[in-house]
This record gives structure tokens, sequence and C-alpha cells, in this order.
């Protein structure tokens, strides 16, 4: 299929090498969804004990499932995994911050980097269609209080903040944890003043922000970040972007949640003077 | 493709025999089908744009060089997208609708020692088949072997990748099962998700500094294209069945217990390894 696409003026016997390797995922990946389709197929015989409901539809898409995820990962291996790292590599070399060959370990010599980290979260979030999904529904859920557009660059800024933040560790080599635990300190506090049918939603909107696409690019960046940064370790220092990028749009959601409830109040008390007003 | 299709469908004469009988109507389902498919590769590719964007800035105005491997890199995006645009139309024609149904079906049963079996099986099942959880565990296998802390044989890297890919889809499994139970007693989830803050706190404390970071990752990667739609499913399914829940506000809240759970258990898988 896709591989004949691949010949190309490469070596026969690095195309040979694709295909076994291309055999090989996808094999795997035959045995990533045979779970779900054990589950599904289980259950609907044996626990309600229902014939499936158009089994072509369900075989022909097990088959795409298949494929398509195996595609997804050779992709993954030589497009975003590389990108990431020579992104990183290159953004942190000591000729493009100052032009001095030394090793660079001040941070504030390392503000293509942030940016990068920043515009990538941004951009890939605002487009991530799962939280336009979550949008919506916040949207209903606070009856207008919340909209769409203003919780999606809420959490947006979230996420490029979080992955700013994970990569100016990774620079400076401080400890993941510290950040974390700070992170949740705020979050639990913000938990007690948020508008409580809020709370839920914000939990979840650290979850769904981090795509298939992103996630890999992500990771990739912070290895190849931890590499390219003198004296840091990819095993300890590498990892952490993701977590930042899940962790971050729960505080900026709730202080979203906190600000317009806020605001929302005080117009209707100027409204309904004296009136009471429930939130 | 057809190779495949075909084999698949030998097994089942049934299925041949209604192939047949339908061969006006699949003239129609296939062109609807094509419709459907670009729509979802133009959906992919918005995946890939902002990153596209983003990137040829960087290289264009700030690092004005370009990309190397410029030809892999753009036959692995091309790759990449129409592997996920094939993925999402494949779950999107069979595993989601059953699925669904399936959620609401159990629900209503009201068997709920089977809801919870289900709900674990949910979990841990989309998870393991998660591509970007494949990924990125293949990825800190190998950083692991670079720094000396497993054997850098294939064969263990390998069982070092499945051991992190299992015990974070375990660890969603029992996240979706509590997720679950908590919809049907009406838990408040702040509590839940605080105390869940905390065991998180104190195996950062015990657990060995190398696992940290990809154990705090495993939160985020778990989270994304097979497990969030039927997850919510689940979870909307339930509220919408169980009297005094309302499904927009007892439906959420199960994506946030499986991105807090698989930091704990990954943490403790670093505690047994390492």
């Amino acid at each position: 299929m896709a591989l004949l696409f691949f010949n190309g003026n490469r070596k026969i016997e690095q195309n040979m090498n694709f295909i076994f390797d291309a055999g090989t995922v996808l094999l795997a990946t035959i045995r990533d969804i045979l779970p779900i389709l054990l589950l599904i197929i289980g259950f609907q015989l044996f626990v309600l004990r229902q014939p499936i409901p158009q089994l072509r539809r369900l075989v022909i898409g097990g088959v795409y499932v298949v494929i398509g995820l195996a595609m997804f990962l050779i992709g993954l291996e030589k497009a975003l995994f590389p990108v990431g790292k020579i992104m990183a590599a290159q953004l942190a070399d000591p000729t493009l911050l100052g032009g001095k060959k030394i090793a660079l370990v001040d941070w504030t010599s390392y503000g293509w980097i942030y940016l990068f980290a920043a515009l990538i979260g941004f951009s890939t979030t605002i487009a991530e269609p799962s939280l336009l999904a979550v949008a919506i529904k916040a949207g209903e859920v606070s009856s207008g209080v919340i909209s769409p557009w203003g919780l999606r660059i809420t959490v947006a800024i979230g996420v490029a903040f979080g992955i700013a933040l994970g990569t100016f560790r990774i620079v400076t080599g401080t400890p993941l944890y510290l950040y974390i635990i700070i992170g949740y300190i705020i979050i639990v506090l913000q938990t007690f003043v948020t508008p409580k049918k809020m709370i839920a939603l914000a939990y979840d909107s650290g979850g769904v922000t981090t795509s298939t696409v992103t996630v890999p690019l992500v990771a990739a960046l912070g290895l190849g970040l931890s590499e390219a940064v003198p004296g840091r370790n990819p095993a300890i220092d590498g990892f952490g972007l993701i977590a930042f990028a899940s962790l971050f749009p729960i505080i900026t959601v709730m202080g979203y949640a906190q600000i317009s409830h806020w605001f929302v109040n005080r117009s209707l008390k100027k409204n309904s003077q004296g009136e009471k007003n429930e939130v | 493709m057809d190779g495949k299709l075909s084999s698949g469908s030998r097994n089942n004469g049934e299925l041949i025999f209604r192939v047949f009988l339908s061969n006006d109507k699949k003239q129609v389902v296939m062109s609807s089908n094509l419709i459907i498919m670009l729509n979802k590769l133009w959906d992919s590719f918005k995946d890939l744009l902002p990153i596209i964007l983003v990137i040829s800035f960087f290289q264009i105005i700030v690092l004005q060089q370009p990309l190397p491997n410029f030809v892999e890199v753009l036959f692995g995006s091309i790759m990449v997208v129409f592997g996920l645009m094939l993925f999402v139309q494949g779950l999107e024609m069979g595993l989601f609708p059953i699925g669904e149904n399936m959620a609401q079906a159990l629900a209503r049963k009201g068997s709920l020692s089977w809801l919870l079996i289900f709900a674990f099986l949910l979990g841990f099942s989309t998870t393991v088949a998660e591509p970007a959880l494949i990924a990125v565990s293949a990825e800190a296998a190998a950083i692991a072997a670079e720094g000396g802390l497993i054997s850098s044989t294939q064969e263990s890297m390998k069982s070092y990748a499945f051991g992190l890919r299992i015990s974070v889809a375990f660890s969603v499994g029992i996240a979706i099962l509590i997720g679950v139970l908590r919809i049907i007693r009406g838990w408040p989830i702040h509590y839940l998700i605080i105390s869940g803050y905390i065991l998180v706190i104190l195996m950062t404390m015990i657990a060995p500094k190398e696992i940290i970071g990809i154990a705090f990752d495993a939160g985020g990667v778990t989270t994304s294209t097979i497990t969030v739609p039927l997850v919510a499913a689940l979870g909307v399914g339930l509220a919408s069945i169980i009297k005094g829940r309302s499904p927009l506000l007892d439906g959420f809240g199960l994506i946030a217990f499986a991105s807090l759970l698989p930091m704990i258990f990954v943490m403790g898988y670093g505690l047994i390894i390492f």
C-alpha cells in the first residue's frame, strides 16, 4: 500500500529493512488493538447477549484502525520525534544564542526555546478538536458565562505557559516535583473558591489538551533539549513537559471561571440592586 | 487492504451473502465514505498544521537554515496524517458506536459488578492501544537504556516499555472504575482528586528520581484519541440514566482520574524495577 510510495531513490536494502519494520509494527499494532476488540465482542455476546450490530462495518473499521495506527507510528518515528529533537538542538545551539562557541549555562540565553515551546503549546491547543467539544459543553454547563472561545484561549495560554515553564525547568535542571507540588497546592486552593459546576470540567481540561500529534513532538522537544543543554541528564530532566501541559490548564481554567463569575455577579448586582443572586 | 478484507469476510458466510446482496447500495456507501474520509484527512491535517506553521516560522526566520532530512520528515508527516485519518475513521465506523451503546445498555441493565468490570476493562484496553503512549514509552525505554538504568538490549528495552504501558493501562482501568463508582454514588470529585494529589506527592518522595519525569508525563499521555471519546460516552451515558445526576456535571471527571492515577502507578513500577 503506502509502502510503494517509498521507493524514491533509496537503496533496496533499506527498503527491505523498512518493509520488515513495517511488518513488525503492523503485527504489534494488531496485538495492541486486540484487547478492545475482545472486550467489545465479549461483552456484547456474553453479557448483553445481543448480536453485534453492523458486523461488516466493525470488521472494516478494525482493519482501518490497525493500518492507520501502524502508519501513524512509522510516521512518528520518521517525522515528529526527529523534528522535536532537531529543533531543540538547533535552538539551543550556542552559535545561535550569542555567537560564542562556549557551553551555555545561563538560563536567560535560551529565549528562543521558551518562545518555541510556548508557540507550539498555544497553536496546537487552539486547534485541538476534543478541546472544542469540551468548550461547547462547558458553555452549556455554565449557562453562557463561560464562552467557548474564552475557554479555548484560556486553556491554550495554560498549555503555552506550562510547556515554556517546562523548558525553563529543563534548562535550569531544577527538580520537577517542586513545580508539580506547587501547582497542586494552587489547584487545591482554587478548588475551594471556584464555582462547583466548573470544577470537574477544569480538572478534565488538563487531560484533553494534549493530542496524539502534540504529545510525541513535545516529548521529543524535552528529550532533545536535555541532551543539548550541558549538564542535563535526559533520563532525569528530559521528561515533564507533558505533565506541565496538563497541569497548568487546570489552574487557568479555574481562574477564568472565577473571574467571569465575579464579573457576572458584579453586573447582576448593579442591575438588580439589593436583590441577592445565587451563584 | 482489499486482501485483508476478503480474508476477514471469508470466515463469515453470512457476511459475504450480505455484501453480495447489497452491491448497488455499496456504490452509494462508497462515495459517501470517500467524502467522510476526505473530511477526516482534513481534520488530521489540521492537527498537524499549527506545528508546521510554528516550525517553518522558526526554520525560516530564526534559524535561517533548512530542516535536515527534509524528505524523510515530509514522508513521515504524510504517514502521520494518513495514519491518524484511517485510525479515527476506523474507530468511528465500528468501535465507537458499539462502545457507546454498550456503556448505555450496561448502565440500564443495573448490574453494578458488570458495570465496574466493563469500566476497568474499557480503561485498560483503550489505553494499551493509545498511539501516543506506545510512542512515548518506547522513547522512555531508549532513554533509560542510554542512561544505563536498564541493559541496552532490544529485549530489556521492549520489556521496560511494555511494563510502562501495562502499568499505565492498569491504572487507567482502576481510574475509570473509581470514576464510575463516583458517578453512581455521587461523591464530590474534589475530595478524590485532592487525595490523589497527596498520594502523588507521597510517592514522589520514595520513587527513584529517574522515573518521576516519565511518571508525571504518563498522566497527560494516556488520554487522547481512543480513551477520551469512549470514556466520555460511558460517563455521560451513566449520568443521564441515574436519577439526580446531570450528564454535563457528573459526566465530566473521568478523564481527570485517568490522568491522575497513572502517575502513582508508574512511580510504583519504578520502585519495583530500578
